[in-house]
């Protein structure tokens, strides 16, 4: 089977290494070996979303031509936000040809990139590809009773015609999670925004957002809070953080925040030291709880 | 100077539109975008109104802090009943004045810790936004 080309985004080389490594790894073990792209650079971040914007695309068009020149017809990205990026960019330079000329008239130390890169999910990669069928044999120790929200966010959804599900009702963060054998938790918060990038200058603004969403998972019993995005990851955790600090929130019931990768490799059994302590320790309270035969 | 009022409305519309893609009129101010909108508490105008303002041509709109509050979630856009999208009506807003060199925020401007702590993620997105 052809491995899958990989695009890693700078966060999951620094801030999200966990992310990295948990990919990697249960990629590995279902038989999709990653590889990754070689001399990726950064994705924008951002998408340009004004008509004119053309320099703001540079940037994810580069990459594209990384890949056309290792023959590859897609990349795979885990971050949400790389893709996201990712693939509005190829959206448009696939089909503006105009848009394509100028860009590659720019990039005039690379080859021109003739267009067709089609951009993927992760997510999209297990759902359509692997099967939850196949990611339900590798697990050797599921995750019986763990209550996880399945946090969408923006990015893996929106806009229309660019995100991997219904962006009203997604299914595929719940269906894996089911898979591993996890109970997932529904919150009218799934696919809110944490605020974003807001936080650099409006950190109030971000925090106040992604304390909602951690309060709807609390009421609901969510032990751990599943994403995707390692800026949803930050906000979550920076929210968290400073509510247990205030008092606001107690460690008895504020959920952990884990990357839905690092929750596949509780469940398959692989090396503990993928998993970060918090997140360890809520899969063995959670097993400790379950009752024999379950 | 009422004629020339006139004229630099038309062409905030007319640009607006340009860089945006969007039909200004499409909107029929069903206010849903507004709704749908989870950061309104901290803007000056209701995304329904940036759009009322837009169709109006009143240049003060370019003033509001309502696309610099925008985190670009397109929670509007995927509820918009009319396929506007507000979002790039938001994004031409921004491109308007950052391409006057009118910068929203400046690295200059935050602590040095706080950037230190930040993710790069965070910092790269909000610089492209918010900067030219």
């Amino acid at each position: 089977m052809n491995a899958i080309t990989y695009f890693p985004g700078c966060s999951l080389k620094d801030s999200a290494a966990s992310f990295e490594r948990s990919t990697v790894a249960v990629m590995e073990r279902l038989g999709h070996p990653l590889e990754e792209l070689p001399r990726w650079t950064c994705c924008g971040t951002v998408a340009a979303l004004a008509t004119d914007d053309l320099m703001h695309l540079v940037a994810a068009v580069r990459n594209f031509e990384r890949a056309q020149k290792i023959e590859a017809e897609e990349i795979v990205a885990p971050c949400a936000m790389c893709f996201n990026t990712l693939r509005q960019v190829a959206m448009r330079v696939n089909v503006d040809v105009e848009a394509r000329d100028k860009i590659n008239a720019f990039m005039n130390e690379e080859e021109d990139y003739e267009g067709g890169v089609a951009v993927r999910h992760l997510l999209e990669i297990l759902r359509d590809r692997v099967g939850w069928d196949a990611i339900e044999e590798k697990v050797t120790e599921p995750l019986f009773d763990l209550p996880v929200s399945a946090y969408y966010g923006c990015t893996l959804v929106r806009p229309s015609g660019v995100g991997i599900d219904d962006p009203a009702a997604p299914a595929v963060l719940g269906d894996l999670l089911e898979a591993l054998g996890a109970t997932v938790v529904k919150t009218p918060f799934d696919t809110e925004c944490c605020g974003s990038y807001q936080v650099v200058d409006r950190r109030d603004l971000a925090v106040d957002r992604s304390l909602r969403i951690l309060r709807a998972a609390i009421t609901r019993g969510a032990a751990v809070i599943a994403t995707s995005c390692p800026l949803c990851q930050y906000n979550l955790e920076e929210a968290r953080r400073g509510a247990l600090a205030e008092g606001m929130l107690v460690e008895a019931t504020a959920p952990v925040v884990a990357y839905f990768t690092e929750l596949m490799a509780a469940a398959m059994g692989l090396d503990e030291e993928l998993l970060p302590a918090d997140l360890r320790a809520a899969v063995v309270r959670s097993r400790e709880t379950t009752p024999e035969g379950v | 100077m009422p004629r020339q009022r006139e004229v630099s409305t038309e062409r905030l519309r007319e640009r607006v539109e340009e860089m945006s893609g969007e039909k200004l009129f499409a909107c029929y101010q069903c206010g849903m975008c507004s709704a749908a909108c989870p950061l309104t508490e901290e803007m000056d105008r209701l995304p329904s109104q940036v759009i009322r303002a837009l169709q109006l041509g009143d240049p003060t709109v370019i003033e509001s802090n309502a696309m610099w509050v925008c985190a670009s979630c397109f929670a509007c856009e995927v509820r918009c009943p009319k396929g506007v999208d507000l979002a790039k009506l938001m994004e031409a807003l921004r491109q308007i004045r950052l391409r006057r060199s009118l910068d929203w925020i400046s690295l200059d401007e935050l602590p040095r810790e706080r950037i230190r702590e930040l993710p790069q993620i965070a910092l790269v997105a909000s610089l492209r936004k918010k900067a030219g």
